[in-house]
């Protein structure tokens, strides 16, 4: 225990100060009223759905609960269930073997709910495109709130795709 | 020569690793592939190719690996009908992969007995075979759901438990059916394939720089292994070797991901027996490999820095000094973390004794990678085949016998160690300024070359077949998930449902990677 203490105040605190909101991002005006994003702002629950990814982005969102972004520092956690959700943050390029768990994921997500997409494949299908197997970006099959792009996407513009999903247009 | 058969003619392929070709009649097939495990040989990749355009058939191509090297038997099969007899009795870790041709090409194992779909869902027809040349994508549509009959278990008490495919955690889909009595498992039961996306068909449509990206994306976490065993492959068709800095540049990309990897996982490993200290601390020392990936190779997971002929990037003087600073603080954080997990009496109950694979089992049922090693296992590509720079490198292989999480997580510690070992090597070797790529625009006319390089979670081959211009034909990415998937459905036999994430994680097999 002596040990993990002193790794532990060794170690200090890493956490950065998180990235601001980022318009560009939106794909769709927000729909949500002021009073719903207040509530959001403190107390954010994400379902995350890997709907055909390489894995790549899944990596950075692992990368979001590491000790520099911290995002459970901002009152933001990941959850186990999509009925437990206010948000849904989706990658990959939905693949057709996925697009019936995704649209399902979609409905079991109470309302008011937000949508993400995350990485390159999400936003318009990336390098796997649209094919026999794929359907492309994920605004084929749900409709997206936000969209982050980037092979895969920083940990910092995860973190801001998610703060823009919960800001309120100015 | 590394096997012999009467009727068996091979001819040495050109590249960085000992590789023999041969064409084999059907009736050969299963003979030579009970020679090659009789003699301690595995099954490492299975394949098919449609060869209409060239006047042939169908194709059947199979990798076979033992102590001299890897031989690739090429099997003509006819283009009516095309079969070939089942070769999964003598090599069980090739059920999947069979099954996979079928559902892709239309391909089957006759003899066999288990013909369920795999890779297939209800994207496509049953009749309809995506790598055929005249697959038609939209006459093949169906909007039907998957029915996919699992195996029953039947007795007094037993349950299931389906999970997926979304996953609780942040993970790839996959669906395990789980056949329990209390919180026993019974019998667990893997469906994969819910992230096919197609692959190996949208490489056919690419130029070979762009294969080289899409190879960079068949599993995220293995970017730099698939981009030089793809590199590898084209190298070995054009029969060109890439300079000497460009190689030892490779090697460093992969260490480094190897490095990355692993610390990610035993931070994961702390986790998941709830000793969230671990998963902070490795996580931190993780993100600082990848910060300095990002400013000295311009990509935090090293994407696009293998290109077919040599490599994208360099290593500035100053950047091999943020290397060696880097390396040195690992090593320190990484042996005092080392002793906090040994010592701790909670991980380590949970640690022993969970998820074991016995050698005997991983022999027979060809186990590799990291979890092989874990198992007595003893094979990895840059020990026993070490192709330029690793033939100067001298690595060594961490092996153990207990086969539970606790080994798997010993051998990630002892290869981190090995790798932060190498990369110091690698550095006092790599002089700065010299040529980076002798760039490589296009293939031969109906060239074959294989490549594999030992990724952080095992073997990784690529396969090319270049057509009449010189064009990608068929790429064939292998991920080593497909023989250590199997596996784990044997691992978890007999444990309680609550350490299945535990055992999982210390395989962390790829999902996409096998699915394609």
């Amino acid at each position: 225990m002596y040990q993990i203490l002193k790794q532990i105040v060794k170690t200090g605190i890493k956490t950065e100060t998180p990235p601001q909101a980022d318009e560009a991002m939106r794909l769709q005006a927000q729909r949500l009223q002021q009073e719903i994003l207040d509530v959001f702002r403190g107390a954010l629950a994400i379902r995350q759905v890997d709907a055909g990814s390489c894995n790549g982005c899944e990596l950075e969102i692992h990368a979001v609960n590491n000790a520099y972004y911290n995002i459970e520092g901002l009152g933001i956690k990941f959850v186990a269930s999509p009925r437990h959700a206010d948000l849904l943050l989706v990658t990959g390029p939905v693949s057709r073997h996925m697009e019936v768990a995704l649209k399902r994921t979609y409905d079991a997500a109470p309302e008011p709910k937000l949508v993400v997409a995350i990485g390159d494949c999400a936003c318009d299908g990336g390098i796997f495109g649209e094919s026999y197997a794929s359907c492309g970006k994920v605004s084929n099959v749900i409709p997206v709130d936000v969209v982050v792009s980037g092979c895969p996407p920083t940990p910092t513009a995860i973190l801001q795709g998610i703060l823009t999903a919960i800001s309120a247009k100015k | 020569m590394p096997i012999k058969h009467p009727s068996l003619h091979l001819e040495r392929m050109n590249g960085a690793i000992p590789a023999w070709r041969g064409r084999i009649t059907g009736e050969d097939l299963q003979p030579i592939c009970q020679n090659v495990c009789d003699g301690g040989g595995r099954l490492v990749a299975l394949w098919g190719s449609d060869e209409r355009a060239q006047g042939h058939g169908f194709a059947l191509h199979v990798v076979l690996v033992n102590e001299n090297g890897l031989v690739c038997l090429s099997v003509p099969l006819p283009a009516e009908r095309p079969s070939y007899p089942d070769i999964s009795r003598i090599f069980p870790a090739a059920n999947r992969m069979q099954r996979a041709v079928y559902d892709l090409l239309g391909i089957y194992a006759h003899e066999g007995n288990d013909h369920r779909k795999w890779l297939r869902h209800a994207a496509w027809h049953s009749g309809s075979f995506p790598l055929r040349k005249d697959f038609d994508a939209a006459q093949s549509r169906t909007e039907d759901l998957d029915n996919y009959p699992f195996v029953q278990v039947e007795g007094q008490g037993v349950h299931e438990i389906p999970v997926g495919p979304v996953h609780a955690g942040i993970i790839e889909p996959g669906h395990f059916r789980f056949s329990i009595v209390g919180e026993k498992v019974l019998r667990l039961e893997q469906r994969l394939g819910y992230t096919h996306k197609g692959i190996e068909k949208r490489f056919e449509s690419m130029t070979l720089q762009q294969g080289a990206k899409l190879a960079g994306r068949v599993s995220g976490d293995s970017t730099v292994a698939y981009a030089w065993a793809y590199a590898m492959a084209a190298e070995s068709i054009a029969d060109t070797t890439p300079p000497d800095h460009a190689l030892w540049l490779r090697a460093l990309l992969l260490e480094r991901e190897r490095v990355a990897n692993h610390l990610g996982d035993l931070g994961y490993l702390g986790n998941d027996v709830a000793l969230s200290f671990g998963f902070a601390q490795f996580w931190i020392l993780k993100e600082q490999v990848l910060r300095n990936n990002a400013t000295l190779f311009s990509h935090r997971y090293l994407m696009d820095t293998i290109i077919p002929g040599g490599v994208a990037v360099d290593l500035t003087v100053e950047g091999k000094r943020v290397i060696e600073q880097e390396c040195a603080m690992l090593e320190q954080q990484a042996r005092i973390l080392r002793g906090i997990y040994e010592e701790h009496a909670g991980v380590q109950d949970r640690f022993i004794g969970a998820g074991r694979v016995e050698p005997k089992l991983a022999a027979q049922l060809g186990l590799c990678g990291l979890a092989g090693r874990a198992s007595a296992q003893s094979w990895d590509t840059r020990v026993q085949f070490p192709c330029a720079p690793y033939d100067k490198l001298d690595v060594q292989m961490a092996t153990y016998r207990n086969g539970d999480v606790a080994a798997r997580v010993i051998v990630r510690f002892d290869e981190l160690f090995e790798s932060l070992r190498l990369l110091r090597n690698i550095l006092v070797n790599l002089t700065s300024g010299d040529e980076l790529a002798r760039p490589l625009d296009q293939l031969p006319a109906n060239g074959f070359g294989i490549g594999m390089v030992e990724g952080w979670r095992g073997e990784v081959l690529v396969a090319i077949h270049s057509d009449t211009e010189g064009k990608l034909t068929r790429v064939h990415p292998h991920d080593p998930s497909w023989q250590n998937w199997p596996v784990l459905e044997h691992a978890i036999m007999g444990n309680i449902v609550p350490d299945f994430p535990l055992i999982n994680k210390s395989f962390n097999l790829s999902y996409s990677g096998q699915d394609l």
